[in-house]
């Protein structure tokens, strides 16, 4: 759910589909991956592009508030550990570009429509980060909320996203714990410390629930979704799931989740919470969120002064495969 | 704005010494040098390998789905091409 919202195609009833589209469907039902030069419905397609480009998307732009604090990170071990996690953010949205080029879409092209608008990344990453306890908010709640949504997508449809999956999950769970461990030491640490680390809780807990997308019952596009194996969960469930295992967590830390109304729910053995303020959600998904501009405009910039040095390179290399072709006649 | 593209490139990586050389994603880059420079920041973070491979994405050439059928099937029917195809007595040990 790095991914919010994806408009998905209509769904059709077994009688509805055409015997390709039957077979198709049948084979996402016994559970078989579909690889990408096989025939798939146009849909399925679309929606996958639309789906791991917005993932990827984030992990790009997810570097952003991160890269904020490599600079001023506390110490230089906390330095070296928050540049191999914004790494690691670059080579996930690596992954995903490349699984999504194998439906016939170019990075670039991606790229372009990222810059332009056109696609979306994750609403969470609109939020500022304001002190160092957001290094350690961001890791725990955003990163742990992205696993909630990666660790059932492994197991997805599409082989090339599942395979990425696969990867991505190997490495979140760093980014998970080495969020955490910073909150446990701002928690231990002088009242103004925890006094910031309950801060950021209080920023990012309802932004984080608003990264699983709006109520099952408002979302149009999970039925189809779900049938083709690209959506596993659904958002409700998912936002569930996140809630029961972090508010312990929270306990532990000594810190208090800012919801009056979070209490377990012994009946249906779960928390019940409030939800987070859509208005505010689809504010942020339109593009009027706190930084929706400083962070497009930090890609699009280092899109554009990035244009020598990619064109160097394309440069470099056809010199020195003209000057290898020319060799080789010399040789001849 | 860049007009080209960079190319396309497999990368397969042998994990441990002894091992085959294992297909693990792609990747854009301008050449062979620079692949194999972007391959290990992209697929080696975490020393999963001691040797890089990079091929040109438009050089390989891969069997269709559709062939799937006459390449792989007629290998069903012969099961005598495995050893528990043949039942020897254990008497005569290990074999």
């Amino acid at each position: 759910m790095y991914a919010q919202m994806v408009k998905s195609e209509g769904m059709k009833s077994p009688e509805e589909m055409s015997p390709e589209e039957r077979a198709f469907q049948e084979r996402v039902d016994r559970g078989e991956k579909i690889e990408p030069k096989e025939w798939m419905p146009e849909g399925y397609r679309k929606t996958l592009i639309r789906q791991m480009g917005q993932h990827a998307h984030s992990e790009i732009v997810g570097q952003l508030p991160e890269g904020n604090w490599i600079t001023r990170a506390p110490t230089l071990e906390r330095k070296a550990i928050l540049l191999a996690k914004v790494q690691d953010e670059a080579g996930h949205g690596l992954y995903l570009y490349s699984a999504a080029e194998t439906l016939g879409v170019s990075r670039d092209e991606l790229m372009e429509k990222l810059h332009s608008g056109a696609m979306k990344y994750s609403s969470i990453f609109n939020y500022p980060t304001l002190t160092w306890a957001d290094m350690g908010a961001v890791g725990w709640l955003v990163d742990g909320a992205a696993i909630m949504n990666q660790v059932p997508l492994q197991r997805t449809s599409y082989g090339p996203y599942s395979r990425a999956m696969i990867r991505i999950c190997k490495e979140e769970s760093f980014h998970q714990r080495q969020g955490y461990a910073i909150m446990m030491k701002m928690a231990q640490g002088t009242p103004e410390q925890k006094e910031m680390a309950q801060d950021a809780l209080n920023r990012f807990w309802y932004p984080s629930l608003m990264m699983f997308g709006p109520s099952d019952k408002d979302s149009v596009h999970s039925a189809q979704s779900m049938a083709w194996k690209i959506k596993m969960n659904t958002n409700d469930e998912l936002r569930q799931k996140f809630v029961d295992e972090t508010v312990p967590q929270a306990k532990y830390l000594g810190l208090t989740v800012p919801d009056e109304t979070l209490k377990w729910n012994e009946e249906r053995g779960h928390y019940d919470f409030a939800e987070p303020d859509w208005d505010e959600f689809f504010e942020v998904i339109k593009g009027n969120g706190p930084c929706n501009e400083e962070r497009l405009g930090a890609r699009r910039e280092a899109w554009d002064k990035g244009a020598w040095f990619r064109d160097g390179l394309t440069a470099y290399a056809e010199k020195a495969a003209a000057r290898r072709a020319a060799s080789n006649v010399a040789a001849e | 704005m860049t007009k080209k593209e960079w190319p396309l490139w497999e990368i397969f990586i042998r994990g441990q010494h002894g091992l085959n050389h294992r297909h693990v994603g792609s990747l854009h880059a301008p050449d062979a040098e620079m692949a194999i420079k972007n391959a290990r920041d992209v697929y080696t973070r975490r020393k999963e390998g001691v040797s890089i491979w990079v091929v040109p994405s438009a050089a390989i050439t891969a069997s269709s789905p559709s062939e799937k059928g006459p390449l792989f099937d007629p290998a069903e029917s012969k099961v005598y091409r495995h050893p528990t195809f043949f039942d020897i007595p254990d008497e005569v040990g290990h074999m």
